[in-house]
């Protein structure tokens, strides 16, 4: 079994806005595009032109639909990938070592050297959140773009996640979870950001802001009637009304 | 069982691993090509990274003004896309019967000679038999050149079955619509509506716009049937019925007209609010008064009498009546405050309750009224007059298929366009803004063509926007002169064409017979028609010899798909990432509210198909059947040809002297703006700046761009257009009254008879709203439900389908039903059900969907696939699973009776009504596969491999 670090110096990871979150999968894909190319084997598809296509994906988004009693039914898309839980039984389940959390930053990866496929991680982690990558027998999971955020061949303002980097709506955000002052933190605090199934005790680094209140546009109240009820009376009302405005203009 | 596995030393605690050490800065390539995206028509700039000649990761472009660096799973896929085993390698001639996907491999000197054999001919007999149409391509303004070369009328491009009645409501009311004409400024707008667009189109700019909107707290409106993706993120959802989102925008003019919330100083300025309409009966009756010099008349308020609009000093009245003379507001009044727009009127119609319309209509005056912006930036109107600041109403709209696939979507359109001016709120701050070369009046646009003779060049540009009857495209016995019957009383201002009219039309030799199809980038066997298993039908008819009915069939795509079955000679194209092309301010641009703009595609990888003849751009091989064609403008004074290829032609082609069709780097020092004589070093220079070009509009200048001087001259300096023209809005839509009075009976030009009411009832010069035609024809008790299809944002029409990463998030479509329909039906998860409409049938899965209308039902477009193309296994869960409306969708509406065939079409501009499909919906057995179950097609490029693990090494 494998021991997790007492404290790591960052808690890196995402914080992901259901409020704005579209569901349009380009995180989706631009993490496979970057992951397959680079961090140990290539993500691979399985009958990719067949019937059963299935491949190795990091981050996957999945729409779940809210019927609430007194509102329109909602629609909330919900982008899935490792957490990098301070507590994460992925890790302590590992009998090799190759799953580990690194001390600086806490990003838990997996080191496909010592993996040996048994898949226990997978099994242990309660979000889903690893795969199992069919060609090369070895666990994949989100590396929060560890190739990338410290990677000094790319412009600084690229040192961010793939899904980050891509994501069109800005429902995205990257940064240090430890810091209480960092922008992400802030934006959690602000927002009211949740952890995903807190009762699991695994302690998710990432951060999920819930979608904002909807359907609460006011129908026009009584004191406001002046606004939206007629306050011309007809064609006539109206060709007077234009009339009074003219003057004022 | 992992026991043993697992068990490490048992005197061992948890070991803590050592951290292995990681290479946290591998090169990402050795080099970055920036070159335009092509996954969808977004058109948005990339960063292909390179290791040696393989394409090793796509990602965003910052600098570029489309996409800020974004880019969507589309995009991000490309690189599967270009890898596809789907990609044709070698041009091929039909061996089998059409349809079949029997091909032999030919040289590119034997296709040519081919289409050349088939093409000259025809020229120099009757070129009209040659139709050309082109699909989702960015080149029209080359291909439609390349038409009017060869001189048929037959040419254009998809706009008749994707949005023309967006675009040309836009035109005619205003002089842009949304998307490639504009946006909202996302920067301040504070209440954001989005009516009826699905999941794309403008796909980037919406979500970023959408994230921007979201992140200062404005609010954002979803009006749609289905809350699915943007809709979804909406902070306030109106479920609308579908075909009804006309009737529900003009109850919110009667609830903003009642309450005078619109803005009255405004539409004096700057629509034609003020002008007197003829009230007299007869053949002037609803078009303008004039004085002699032809200028529309208003009612000066310092006399009350009439006066030209933009006479000295002239006070119009927007409210007067003279001599039974009305002005355009007050006919809005007359119309709009009738009860019959009430909400509580429309209220069960459009399925919305009256509460919830007068909420939003107070919102949207509250916004308007309480919460406008001022911008302290001085600006001088066309008029001469300086205003000192900019003032905005900051609510804005984005709209595109939802209410425009409709046969009243013109008139919906219209009536959006009509809601933003009487809010005040176009190229205002906080509203819509229009983007160059837009806006651009009706007038400003050409007229459309149609005349040819053998040998000859067409008479002028196709496609353009009639002002009247007089610009229809009739022979003079009152038949169409063009195969898809665009421009004719039928759908007088089919401004984009009809495309989906053509291979109908052509079939049944009505208006005449042609002898060539030729297609680019258009799936016409497929997603991309009506009626598609009778438009199968259609393309594999004969002749009682035994002779297909069409005789000719050529086709361009890059890949196997369903089309290239049904072609007797297919010119391969190469892959985006292989070809030239111009996003050009010519045809259709990517400019942004406050910049010129436009780009190009380059060649980063060569093309490459080993121990095939390989592929060639299409827009090359045009140009080389120009020259060989001998066709104007293609062939030298040498007879060698004009341009060497695409790229030549498009630094050295000019449609204008001195406009051609790049804006950036012209002359012969590269210092040129919009106008400039060619520069050899043009692409180069493009390609130095990422692939694009942008020059920013003066501050001065960037909004009231119809009546802002400086923007006016700007234009003019850039080649948007060659003097100022600055125009007003039309809320009255005069063309249109010509055409109700030409119905009536007046003037020398003449519908036939049994379109005259037609006519008269549709063609209103103000917006109206009537219920969709099939929805009238059609037993609503018999078929009970709307059907609808959406674009999902991860895939694209068919291209996606070969795309081994998205055909994993979109590999199978079900039909989702409202949870009222689940339960009526008794529905259960797994279960199948038959989809009838009044013309066809279709099996396929079902879902249950509650945050939807409950009359309608919808599915994703176009994830449906023929056995046998695009390299899938016949298998695959596109064919099994998949399944597409347009099988239950016919092109010509329910016969009357009357034996004419009615196009299934808005009656003004000819659009495709895809969206006014009505349904009855059963259980069906359990099981696949979805029907209609083609018989697969051979492929002619074999199938994709059984695994991939896509990692480049240098």
């Amino acid at each position: 079994m494998t021991a997790l670090p007492q404290s790591t110096e960052k808690k890196l990871g995402l914080v992901i806005d259901l409020d704005t979150c579209v569901g349009c999968h380009a995180c989706v894909i631009s993490c496979k595009g970057w992951n397959t190319e680079n961090y140990g084997a290539p993500l691979s598809d399985t009958d990719p032109y067949g019937a059963e296509p299935e491949g190795t994906f990091l981050n996957r988004i999945h729409s779940f639909e809210v019927t609430p009693t007194d509102a329109p039914p909602m629609v909330v898309h919900f982008p899935k990938s490792c957490l990098h839980c301070e507590d994460a039984p992925c890790v302590t389940v590992c009998p090799t070592g190759a799953s580990y959390k690194r001390a600086e930053d806490g990003i838990v990866l997996v080191n496909e050297t010592d993996c040996i496929g048994c898949g226990l991680c997978a099994w242990a982690c309660p979000y889903g959140a690893r795969e199992m990558d069919a060609a090369e027998g070895v666990m994949k999971k989100c590396t929060l773009c560890v190739d990338r955020i410290y990677n000094d061949t790319l412009p600084e303002v690229d040192r961010e996640p793939a899904c980050v980097r891509t994501c069109p709506a800005g429902a995205r955000h990257f940064g240090d979870l430890g810091d209480p002052g960092s922008a992400v933190s802030q934006l959690v605090a602000e927002r009211g950001g949740i952890d995903l199934m807190p009762e699991q005790g695994t302690r998710p680094v990432n951060k999920y802001l819930p979608p904002r209140a909807r359907d609460r546009l006011p129908e026009p109240p009584a004191n406001l009637a002046a606004l939206c009820e007629p306050s011309t009376e007809g064609l006539t009302g109206f060709l007077g009304w234009i009339d009074r405005t003219l003057g004022k203009i | 069982m992992f026991d043993t596995a697992i068990r490490g030393p048992e005197d061992e605690s948890d070991k803590m691993p050592s951290q292995p050490a990681l290479d946290l800065s591998p090169p990402v390539s050795d080099r970055v090509a920036k070159t335009t995206c092509y996954m969808c028509a977004c058109r948005c700039g990339i960063n292909v990274h390179m290791k040696g000649d393989q394409v090793a990761y796509i990602e965003g472009n910052r600098d570029h003004p489309v996409n800020k660096g974004v880019l969507c799973a589309k995009g991000s896929a490309g690189i599967m896309q270009h890898l596809s085993p789907a990609r044709l390698r070698a041009p091929l001639k039909r061996v089998g019967p059409r349809g079949s996907g029997a091909f032999q491999e030919i040289t590119w000197e034997e296709a040519l000679q081919t289409a050349v054999d088939w093409l000259k001919p025809l020229r120099e007999t009757a070129p009209e038999k040659l139709a050309f149409f082109t699909g989702r391509d960015q080149s029209q303004s080359f291909t439609g050149w390349w038409a009017q070369a060869y001189g048929t009328p037959n040419w254009a491009a998809h706009g008749g079955f994707c949005s023309v009645n967006m675009a040309a409501a836009g035109i005619y009311t205003m002089g842009g619509a949304f998307w490639e004409f504009g946006q909202p400024d996302w920067e301040r707008t504070k209440l954001f509506i989005l009516f009826g667009v699905a999941e794309d189109h403008d796909s980037n700019p919406i979500k970023m716009g959408l994230g921007r909107l979201k992140a200062r707290g404005a609010r954002v409106i979803g009006v749609n049937p289905v809350r699915s993706g943007y809709n979804a993120v909406a902070d306030d959802w109106f479920g609308i019925t579908p075909g009804t989102d006309g009737l529900f925008i003009l109850s919110l003019i009667h609830v903003l007209m009642g309450a005078g919330k619109i803005d009255l100083d405004y539409l004096i300025r700057y629509t034609n609010a003020p002008y007197l309409v003829n009230g007299e009966d007869g053949a002037e009756k609803g078009l303008f008064l004039r004085n002699e010099a032809g200028t529309p008349l208003v009612i000066d308020r310092r006399t009350g009498q009439p006066a030209p609009w933009d006479g000295e000093g002239v006070q119009p009245d927007p409210a007067a009546e003279w001599q039974g003379h009305r002005t355009v507001l007050h006919h809005m009044a007359a119309r709009y405050l009738s009860p019959k727009y009430a909400p509580e009127a429309v209220a069960e119609r459009c399925g919305i309750p009256a509460p919830r319309i007068r909420a939003l209509a107070a919102e949207l005056a509250r916004v308007a009224f309480e919460e406008e912006i001022t911008i302290d930036q001085p600006w001088t109107d066309f008029r001469g007059q300086r205003h000192e600041r900019m003032t905005g109403r900051p609510v804005a709209f984005h709209a595109m298929r939802g209410i425009s696939a409709h046969s009243n979507g013109f008139q919906t359109a219209r009536a959006l366009h009509v809601l933003q001016i009487l809010l005040g709120s176009v190229e205002t701050p906080g509203g819509f803004r229009f983007k160059p070369p837009y806006p651009k009046p009706p007038e400003a646009h050409p007229r459309p063509h149609a005349d040819h003779a053998p040998g000859k060049p067409l008479d002028g540009p196709h496609l353009g926007y009639p002002l009247g009857p007089e610009h229809l495209l009739l022979h003079d016995d009152g038949t169409p002169r063009r195969i898809d019957k665009a421009f004719t009383w039928e759908n007088p201002l089919s401004a984009h064409g009809m495309m989906q009219m053509v291979i109908a039309n052509a079939h049944a030799g009505d208006p005449y017979r042609i002898d060539t199809l030729f297609l680019y980038m258009a799936n016409m066997a497929w997603n991309s028609s009506m009626n598609t298993s009778a438009v199968m039908e259609m393309l594999t008819d004969t002749d009682e010899n035994g002779d297909y009915i069409i005789p000719r069939i050529i086709y361009s795509d890059a890949y196997s798909s369903e089309m290239v079955a049904f072609a007797d000679l297919i010119l391969p194209d190469t892959t985006y990432l292989e070809r030239h092309d111009c996003i050009s301010l010519l045809d259709r641009p990517i400019c942004e509210a406050e910049a010129l703009g436009d780009s190009i595609r380059w060649p980063v990888v060569e093309p490459d198909r080993p121990g095939h003849e390989g592929v060639r751009p299409f827009q090359s091989v045009l140009l080389d059947l120009g020259h060989r064609l001998g066709l104007p403008g293609m062939v030298a004074d040498d007879g060698s040809p004009q341009f060497r290829d695409y790229a030549d032609y498009i630094v050295n082609h000019q449609r204008r002297p001195g406009v051609g069709p790049l804006a950036g780097w012209r002359g012969p020092d590269g210092t040129g703006v919009g106008r400039g004589a060619p520069n050899p070093d043009q692409l180069q220079r493009y390609i130095d700046n990422g692939g694009f070009f942008t020059d920013h509009i003066p501050k001065d200048a960037q909004f009231f761009k119809p009546w802002n001087a400086a923007y006016q001259d700007w234009a003019v300096d850039r080649g948007l257009y060659d003097s100022p023209q600055p125009y007003l809005f039309n809320l009255w839509l005069e063309p249109l009254a010509k055409f109700q009075r030409a119905a009536e009976g007046h003037g020398p030009h003449q519908p036939p008879d049994h379109l005259r009411a037609r006519i008269t009832e549709t063609l209103d010069p103000l917006p109206i709203w009537y219920p969709p035609f099939e929805e009238a024809l059609t037993d609503p008790t018999e078929y009970p439900l709307h059907a609808l299809t959406q674009r999902p944002m991860a895939m694209y029409h068919s291209w996606g389908s070969q795309n081994a990463w998205l055909r994993q998030i979109h590999g199978h479509n079900p039909l989702y039903v409202s949870r009222q329909t689940w339960l009526e039906h008794g529905f259960h998860e797994g279960d199948w059900a038959w989809l009838t409409s009044p013309h066809g049938r279709i099996k396929m899965p079902v879902a249950r969907m509650d945050a939807l209308n409950p009359h309608t039902v919808w599915t994703w477009n176009a994830i449906g696939k023929r056995r046998g193309a695009w390299a899938l296994d016949e298998r695959a869960p596109e064919a099994e699973k998949g399944a597409l409306l347009n099988h239950l969708i016919h092109e010509l509406l329910p016969p009357r009776g009357d034996g004419l065939r009615w196009s299934n079409a808005d009656p003004v501009t000819g659009q495709a009504a895809w969206f006014d499909l009505r349904v009855k919906i059963e259980k069906a057995p359990p099981g696949g596969p979805s029907q209609p179950a083609h018989k697969a097609q051979k492929s002619p490029v074999g199938r994709g491999p059984d695994s991939l693990a896509l990692q480049t090494k240098a």
